[in-house]
């Protein structure tokens, strides 16, 4: 059997700078794993520009970004196992855990230290957002579809409704717009979009498509294939006006309303999960309740900047480097983070207050002039606006948080009184 | 020795069914004609899937269906058996949470010990709670049903037909039945969308259309009037499950809301009851008022349900109810030749099996000669599934077949060759490869596979990529291809 000190699970952004970083500190035997053929996750099949300003300070597309930290890989020496499906993990005690993974060459049961889950996210299908109707074709995930475009060449439709105004689905009202097709509508059931500005511009207000705000998608109509969609306008409470119904004629429905970490692997183990990120409870290494286990990158909270899953995978690593030189994660106490007023959530949920740590989180819904303090140590922090599409990061270091006595540290964010 | 030709018109779970049973004789030329581009994919696809154990219907008022839903249970074990199908038989309960409710258990109780159903018992809370741990603490008395169970049914009806078809019965897809012929007395030809087939024995097991095809030689009297049930399915993950069928004391119009767990181990839900226009034969819509019926029906039963953030489908189907509310199994009054198998609303699936054993007897009465084959096969083998299998199996698989090393659907670990098994076994759209072997049936309900089972359709069946198709005619992945649009 395989023996490694790390193996990455997932050779997304995330996966590939853990794997990176893990070498650079000095950890030796490091393997990578994902089921795809190629690396970098989802960026291959995001065609557009917006990646890397961070991490490489460029403006870069999602293949260039690749091809940027593939090339800065391969001048480390790790096992990469491609088209290799990861389905089984076994943490067999601290010290050791089982990777079972099948590939052409068969079924390998791979041992390790530390594992950094990396797999990513999955979206939300039509069923899980309440949609009722029919159940005909022309009905697809937005990374679905651009999967089909921009992987397989497959044309979905030419009348596009999009549900959803997240980054994702208005890059994709873009792309069905750049190929000619005819955009009907972006829905959104919130009041505000749920993307940055510069995508409304870029893919919306530039192509002339309609943002439908306070919209929601009741209904699917059509047998074989989708041929009208019914939608409402909504309240404060989401709930659907009366007569406000009105039907748009379409050939494609495309969902993106949400992503969701891909954690099953994890809850097979029993690790606790934080309902509201429905993702791992993690300490500021990125480690979840098992030790020697860590989740970076869309797999620990659905990312905007491929930066921040970079950034999370270089943590998880550095965590997994420790876990195997010091036999472990250090933290005379951890501490915990709780939330008040508009936030949804904060990662990580555990801080040992004896290093560095970078806090990830978003807020619930948008409000303008406000502040996040942490009473515990003293902080103040302001923001012009905060928006639940735009996450905050913030890093506090281990001096400001090296006085806290208390056993937790609370996180509110609120209107600053002027 | 000259054959007697039989058509079957309808491929769903009745119509295979007699497929099968049909296919024993030597002299008998079997066709099985089916309008759909697959076979099982009306009633038969969406349903509770129960295989009843036969309580519930009154043999005064419906003496057919009291009569083969118990038969039906039994052979479905010797079927399931034979023909590896997957089935689970871990009985149900009817819980009682009235006095009024509990009165009916007890006329459930006779009504299936005249019907002749074993095992049944009327047991009290801690029993209940014994057998099923997330039965309400409500419920008062339960009828226990030891031989109720669960079944695929898109598997029985597509192992049936492999099985037929395997013993020489002829399969016509996407043949549409649009007019009968006959000479006064009795029926010669059908004519469909794809020519004319000579008959001499027609056989209705058209669902929710048997009443138009019976209209087509006409004398019929009845009707068959659509009524919808719709479902919530759960991710296999969804917790708590259910060990057992639970059901509420029944209504008249249905034997009301179930919470079971599939034979895949998703716990599922439903149906209701809504009675559609004769009409809306395709109107298989789910609405959000049925919906909400369910779900507060379905919570009644159980200590609790997972939350709804683990639903994975919403989905509906229709039950054929037919005029007087009883299985219409019997040959035309006058034009001989043409047998009705009607209004095989529940318990149809579990039925089918007792029903199809009818036919034969029917044909011999009506003066036909039926001899058995001397090698007719029993048996098929199910499509292996390799996320079952121990690990040394999966290692054999794949060194026999590297395609097995290719996870082509994540959630529900399906595998290249079991893709392009399905396809080798009949299927030709992506519906088709679903519904044979899991992938795109797990909590991303095909996002990350649908692209790949694509282009495995699209190799084996050299069409291009974006022809494609997810379910019927016009249901194409796509409109065109965008890299041969670049190259222009
Ligand atoms: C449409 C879209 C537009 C975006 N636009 C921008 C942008 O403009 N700028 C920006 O900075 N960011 C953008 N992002 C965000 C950024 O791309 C992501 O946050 C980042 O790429 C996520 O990386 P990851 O490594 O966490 O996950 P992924 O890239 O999803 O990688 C996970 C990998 O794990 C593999 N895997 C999963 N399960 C298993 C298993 N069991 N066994 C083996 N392998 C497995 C998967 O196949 C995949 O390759 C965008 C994202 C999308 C979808
Ligand atoms: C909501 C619901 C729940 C149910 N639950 C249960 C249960 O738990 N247990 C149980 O035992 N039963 C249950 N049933 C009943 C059971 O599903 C049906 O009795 C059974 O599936 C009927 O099978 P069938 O073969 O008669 O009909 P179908 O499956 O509809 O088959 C008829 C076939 O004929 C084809 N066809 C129609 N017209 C033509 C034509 N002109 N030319 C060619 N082909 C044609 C159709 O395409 C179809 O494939 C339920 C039904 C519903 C709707």
């Amino acid at each position: 059997m395989y023996t490694y000190d790390l193996i990455v699970i997932g050779g997304g952004a995330s996966g590939i700078a853990a794997a990176i970083k893990a070498k650079e500190l000095g950890v030796k035997k490091v393997a990578l794993v994902d089921e795809k053929s190629y690396l970098g996750g989802v960026l291959p099949q995001c065609i557009h520009s917006g990646f890397g300003l961070v991490y490489f300070k460029e403006d870069l597309t999602g293949p260039e970004f690749t091809e940027k930290l593939v090339q800065k890989a391969k001048k480390l020496s790790f096992d990469v196992y491609s088209d290799t499906f990861v389905f089984k993990i076994i943490y067999r005690d601290y010290f050791e855990k089982l990777v079972y993974a099948v590939s052409k060459h068969g079924i390998k049961k791979l041992k390790t230290k530390t594992i950094v889950y990396s797999a990513g996210c999955r979206e939300r299908s039509i069923y899980e957002i309440g949609v009722v109707g029919s159940r005909p074709s022309g009905i697809f995930t937005a990374g679905e579809a651009q999967t089909l475009m921009d992987i397989y060449g497959i044309m979905p439709g030419k009348n596009i409704v999009i549900v959803g105004s997240g980054d994702v689905g208005l890059i994709m009202a873009r792309r069905f717009a750049l190929q000619g097709a005819n955009v009907k509508a972006v829905i959104e059931i919130m009041p505000y979009p749920g993307g940055l500005t510069r995508n409304i511009v870029q893919c919306l207000n530039d192509f002339n498509i309609p943002l439908l705000l306070s919209h929601s998608v009741l209904r699917v109509i059509g047998k074989d294939r989708i041929e009208e969609v019914e939608v409402c306008k909504v309240d404060e409470s989401k709930k659907c006006i009366e007569d406000s119904i009105f039907r748009i004629k379409c050939d494609t429905l495309i969902i993106s309303a949400g992503l969701v970490p891909r954690v099953e692997l994890l809850e097979d183990l029993g690790i606790s999960i934080d309902p509201l990120t429905k993702s791992a409870v993690v300490n500021d290494r990125l480690e979840t309740s098992l030790p020697g286990i860590f989740v970076a990158g869309n797999a620990l909270v659905v990312n905007d900047l491929v930066d921040y899953a970079v950034e999370q995978g270089e943590v998880a690593a550095q965590g997994a480097s420790e876990f195997v030189f010091n036999n472990g994660i250090s933290a005379a106490q951890w501490k915990k983070i709780k939330l008040n007023g508009n936030i949804r959530f904060f990662v990580p949920q555990l801080i040992s207050g004896e290093r560095d740590v970078i806090m990830y989180g978003r807020v619930i819904s948008p409000e303008e002039k406000v502040k996040l303090e942490i009473n515990e140590i003293k902080k103040e922090i302001s923001f012009f606006r905060v928006r639940p599409s735009e996450m905050i990061r913030l890093r506090l270091n281990k001096d400001e948080l090296s006085s806290v006595k208390t056993k937790s540290l609370t996180f509110s964010i609120s209107k600053r009184s002027e | 020795m000259s054959k007697a030709r039989v058509a079957i018109i309808g491929a769903g779970i009745v119509g295979a069914s007699i497929a099968r049973v049909l296919s024993r004789y030597e002299n008998l030329e079997v066709h099985l004609i089916e309008m759909e581009v697959d076979v099982g994919w009306g009633v038969s696809k969406a349903n509770t899937a129960i295989l009843h154990a036969g309580y519930d219907d009154d043999p005064n008022l419906y003496p057919n269906r009291a009569k083969y839903c118990v038969r039906g249970n039994y052979l479905w074990r010797k079927w399931t058996k034979q023909l590896q199908i997957r089935a689970s038989w871990n009985g149900s309960l009817v819980l009682s949470f009235s006095e009024e409710d509990e009165e009916e258990l007890y006329n459930l109780l006779e009504r299936g010990e005249r019907n002749g159903v074993k095992g049944l018992r009327i047991i009290e809370k801690d029993e209940i709670q014994k057998l099923e741990k997330n039965a309400s603490p409500s419920a008062t008395l339960a009828l226990w049903a030891p031989t109720a169970g669960q079944i695929s049914p898109f598997e029985a009806v597509t192992a049936l037909v492999e099985n037929a078809v395997e013993n020489g019965v002829i399969l016509h897809l996407e043949t549409k039945v649009l007019d009968i012929v006959e000479d006064g007395t009795r029926v010669t030809k059908l004519v469909t969308n794809n020519g004319e087939i000579e008959v001499d024995w027609v056989i209705n097991a058209t669902g929710l259309y048997a009443d138009y095809i019976a209209e087509l030689v006409g004398g019929s009297e009845f009707k068959i009037t659509p009524r919808r049930g719709e479902y919530f399915l759960f991710d296999s993950t969804a917790e708590p499950k259910v060990s057992r069928i639970l059901f509420p004391a029944p209504k008249p119009k249905s034997k009301g809301v179930v919470v079971t767990t599939t034979v895949d181990g998703n716990l599922m839900i439903g149906p209701n009851a809504t009675d559609l226009p004769e009409e809306e034969k395709e109107n298989k819509e789910t609405t959000q008022e049925g919906l909400e019926e369910v779900w507060i029906n379905a919570s009644k039963l159980v200590k609790s349900l997972p939350s709804k953030s683990k639903v994975i489908k919403t989905f509906a189907g229709l039950r054929p109810e037919p005029t007087g509310g009883d299985f219409i199994i019997k040959p035309h009054d006058s034009l001989l030749g043409f047998i009705n198998v009607a209004g095989m609303r529940s318990p149809g699936l579990t039925s089918a099996p007792a029903v199809a054993y009818e036919i034969p007897k029917m044909l011999l009465h009506l003066g036909a000669r039926l001899v058995l084959k001397k090698n007719w096969n029993p048996t098929r083998k199910r499509i292996i599934r390799f996320s079952e299998v121990s690990n040394r199996r999966k290692n054999k698989l794949i060194a026999m077949n590297p395609l097995y090393g290719n996870i082509v659907c994540q959630c529900e670990m399906v595998t290249e060759a079991e893709v392009v098994e399905a396809i080798r076994r009949g299927a030709r759209t992506i519906e088709g490869v679903k519904l044979r072997t899991r992938a795109g049936m797990g909590r991303c309900q095909g996002a990350f596979c649908r692209a790949k089972i694509a282009m495995i359709l699209s190799r084996e069946l050299k069409i291009k990529p974006w022809q494609v198709r997810v379910k019927g005619a016009g249901s194409e992945i796509g409109v065109g291809d965008l890299f041969s649009l670049l190259h222009e």
